[in-house]
């Protein structure tokens, strides 16, 4: 069973992403715990509103520097929308707000296209199309996907980052989810944790 | 752009679908997480749940809606319907929508958009426009606002508004078409996206309705028969309007 936590901190529901990890027989752990979101196998950044207030919740449960010390320490981290963002090392959204610096680059306002960006849109490489909610993006040479020209997802080290939400994505946003927990799991065995393995009747 | 969204509109009550012409003998026609689910299932790129009632002791009912429906649906849902202030929106939101909409207690005092906005992020706000002859109404439609239609939905947008749900009183229930009209020059005068509502009768209209705004309102035309948005949407390829693939 993986162990996954995931950030409560005022920024926006939780619900959603919890929801759809226990469809995938998954049972998270919503924590404002740093020492939680430290010791499980799967961290998850969510969040929905604005990067300064976000920040803000953050570093006032201390989950800023417990972020930044399990992505050094090689542990998975998944960012999710304002969790990209908030992972970058500065985002120009409410007059400049510093970041966590797990990836190099900024969010910057989208200044093409209606905005709010709202709807679903094609991410390559890949094809998957996804849900997409949101008004800054990210710049980023740590890229690895994008959609329209916008980052949807960047990934350096532990750390993986997604504009669109995976958890309002339907099937599609279950099979990103899925690759994420298969990622836990061939790190949990590169890590000589045996009981990451998948036993008979688990 | 992101392509262009189907949306169907639940009307719910009491934490249950209902049907009925202007709020005159409401019929129960279902429950709203099933239906909600078989039209994601048949392919619904979002929903709308709209209390039509929305009363005080209708709210909690509604809350207990929401987070039912979040734990089933995944795909993003808006409620409107009575939310009046900051409160009720993050109720809503913390128990599982993803966005609000907002209308008479907008137009009665826009700075709810700003607070909304700040607290929640543009994204999550819906102004809902009620129009008619290019004025707009609230409570239902019963009542003239003293605001022209495309000068609030500027307003609503500059007040953090992050999409507009434009309802033409004219067309709503006719289905002889979207007021295409009102609805590109909303669409032109703001950068928000625009959910066209009102008036579907075939894929032609809602062809025709995404040629304008970003996204189209399903009523009547579904007949809360999630068959029916399985059958547009094939109509609308066949138009070749480009719809994502909900596999």
């Amino acid at each position: 069973m993986i162990d996954v936590a995931v950030c409560e901190y005022g920024a926006g529901n939780v619900r959603s992403v919890t929801v759809a990890l226990r469809r995938l027989g998954v049972a998270p752990m919503v924590t404002e715990s740093r020492d939680a979101v430290l010791a499980a196998d799967l961290a998850i950044l969510p969040g929905v509103g604005a990067a300064g207030s976000a920040m803000r919740g953050l570093r006032n449960r201390g989950l800023d520097q417990a972020l930044i010390e399990r992505v050094e320490a090689g542990r998975p981290t998944l960012g999710i929308c304002i969790g990209l963002q908030l992972a970058v090392e500065r985002s120009e959204e409410d007059e400049g707000v510093v970041g966590l610096g797990l990836l190099p680059g900024r969010a910057v306002l989208i200044r093409e296209g209606r905005v709010p960006r709202i709807g679903w849109a094609p991410v390559e490489p890949g094809g998957e199309t996804y849900y997409f909610a949101h008004s800054y993006a990210v710049e980023s040479p740590a890229a690895v996907g994008y959609s329209e020209g916008i980052v949807a997802e960047a990934a350096q080290g532990s750390f993986v980052g997604v504009q669109f939400h995976p958890e309002k994505s339907g099937n599609a946003g279950s099979r990103f989810l899925q690759r994420q927990l298969d990622r836990v799991a061939v790190w949990q065995a590169a890590a000589g944790d045996v009981s990451a393995l998948p036993t008979s009747g688990s | 752009m992101p392509l262009p969204r189907l949306i169907p509109c639940l009307d719910v009550a009491a934490g249950r679908v209902v049907k009925g012409i202007k709020f005159e003998a409401l019929r129960d026609v279902g429950d709203p997480v099933e239906l909600g689910a078989a039209y994601s299932d048949a392919g619904a790129d979002e929903l709308v749940f709209l209390d039509v009632k929305a009363t005080v002791e209708n709210r909690d009912s509604l809350v207990d809606l929401v987070e039912r429906v979040a734990e089933r649906i995944a795909i993003p849902f808006t409620v409107g319907g009575g939310v009046r202030g900051v409160d009720d929106a993050e109720k809503l939101l913390l128990a599982g929508a993803d966005k609000v909409s907002v209308n008479s207690a907008a137009v009665a005092d826009p700075r709810l958009l700003t607070r909304l906005a700040e607290l929640l992020g543009s994204q999550a706000v819906v102004i809902a426009i009620d129009t008619k002859g290019g004025q707009v109404f609230t409570h239902a439609g019963g009542r003239q606002a003293s605001r022209e239609t495309v000068q609030w939905a500027i307003e609503a947008q500059e007040r953090g508004a992050g999409e507009i749900l434009l309802t033409s009183i004219d067309a709503d229930g006719t289905r002889d078409g979207y007021d295409v009209e009102i609805t590109s020059r909303v669409a032109e005068a703001v950068s928000i996206p625009v959910i066209a509502s009102g008036g579907a009768g075939n894929e032609l209209h809602v062809a025709e309705a995404l040629g304008v705004a970003q996204a189209a309102l399903l009523a009547s035309i579904l007949h809360e028969n999630p068959d029916r948005l399985r059958t547009l949407r094939d109509e609308l390829c066949a138009q070749g309007v480009e719809l994502r693939d909900a596999a």
